[in-house]
């Protein structure tokens, strides 16, 4: 089951290549540094989708106490902070040649490193709480809170004057962008969500091997 | 009450709590950029500001040898002439959004150590319905490209 999600991933990210570099166009405005797109949208939707995924598994571990929502929740932090990492890394090397800086303290990248931060921070709770139960039990609460911030990081571009432009896809409206850009997002988003969705299985199963362990 | 109960309305205080502190937060420093018309309000000389707005078309001047750049911002109420010594970023141009850092001086103009520029949210093909990425990027590759 895992290794099929694992090939499907490997499928997926090549599709999301072929899509962002052979049948997308140059983009007009900025050319081929808009290509980097199709890597940033993708992972901070992987990312958000991750982190919402833990808030869920949190909650289900607060009621139940099933070890494996704890270890579901553990897992996709994980992953998701490494897609947010990606999203973060990837806009700030768009960010030089387009904006003309590699960093700026506006609203959404403010907003999104607070959010790094957060998950960050879930990480180092679950570290330095010896005991599982209690480590499991804090952690839940955090990813719960932290989980309302991702509308917030969206949300931002439009509240607040950014130098960020607004959403382009996930807006009322419809899309501001051709339907082949928008379709090479989309593909690589399903790339980058099945791959996503592998590592997480990958580590929960390490977890869980781990927990048995240990005890 | 019972235990549950008290957690689950503990939490939902907590939520609000860092909800509204973030939200606060960021409203205060979320004047990102001023526009000229605010700037022109409330300029005192030698402050540094975060100045946002379109490049007025024709305002745009450069001398390539001195990196001399002079240009115009404007909200569409008010405009701020805006020097600087650089080279400005590539989506830099006339009719276009724009940030810039940096301080109102006495003698009426926007001295900007760093200009950024401000990209819309929207994307287009080079001409609809023509599929050149692959050979667009090789040219690129080969250096005769953007």
């Amino acid at each position: 089951m895992t290794r099929t999600l694992g090939w499907l991933a490997l499928a997926g990210l090549v599709a999301g290549l072929v899509m962002a570099f052979g049948i997308a166009p140059r983009e007009l405005t900025q050319g081929n540094v808009q290509r980097i797109m199709y890597i940033h949208v993708p992972a901070v939707w992987v990312a958000y989708l991750g982190f919402l995924v833990a808030c869920g598994a949190s909650i289900a571990y607060l009621f139940t106490r099933r070890t494996d929502a704890d270890q579901l929740a553990h897992a996709v932090v994980e992953v998701g902070l490494v897609f947010l990492g990606l999203n973060i890394a990837s806009g700030s090397i768009w960010g030089k040649p387009t904006w003309g800086t590699w960093w700026t303290w506006d609203a959404r990248i403010t907003s999104v490193s607070i959010v790094f931060l957060i998950y960050l921070g879930y990480l180092l709770l679950r570290q330095a709480v010896d005991d599982r139960e209690r480590a499991a039990r804090y952690a839940a609460v955090v990813a719960i809170i932290a989980a309302p911030n991702i509308f917030l990081v969206h949300q931002s571009v439009n509240w607040w004057r950014t130098l960020h432009q607004p959403a382009s896809l996930l807006k009322a409206g419809g899309a501001t962008m051709p339907v082949i850009l928008w379709v090479g997002i989309v593909v690589n988003f399903i790339g980058f969500g099945l791959l996503a969705a592998y590592f997480v299985a990958r580590r929960a199963a390490l977890l869980h091997r781990e927990a048995q362990a240990a005890g | 009450m019972n235990r549950r109960t008290k957690f689950i309305a503990g939490g939902a205080v907590i939520v609000a709590v860092l909800a509204y502190m973030i939200y606060a937060g960021v409203t205060q420093s979320a004047v990102y950029f001023v526009t000229p018309a605010e700037l022109r309000a409330t300029a005192v000389p030698g402050k540094a500001y975060r100045l946002g707005g379109m490049v007025v078309p024709g305002s745009l001047k450069w001398e390539a040898r001195a990196l001399d750049l002079s240009f115009t911002l404007s909200d569409g109420t008010a405009t701020v002439p805006v020097r600087h010594k650089g080279t400005p970023p590539d989506l830099f141009a006339e009719g276009r959004g724009a940030v810039v850092e940096g301080s109102w001086t006495a003698d009426g103009y926007f001295k900007a150590g760093l200009i950024m520029a401000k990209h819309s949210e929207e994307y287009k093909a080079p001409h609809d319905g023509t599929q050149a990425g692959y050979q667009e990027l090789i040219k690129t590759l080969r250096g005769d490209g953007r």
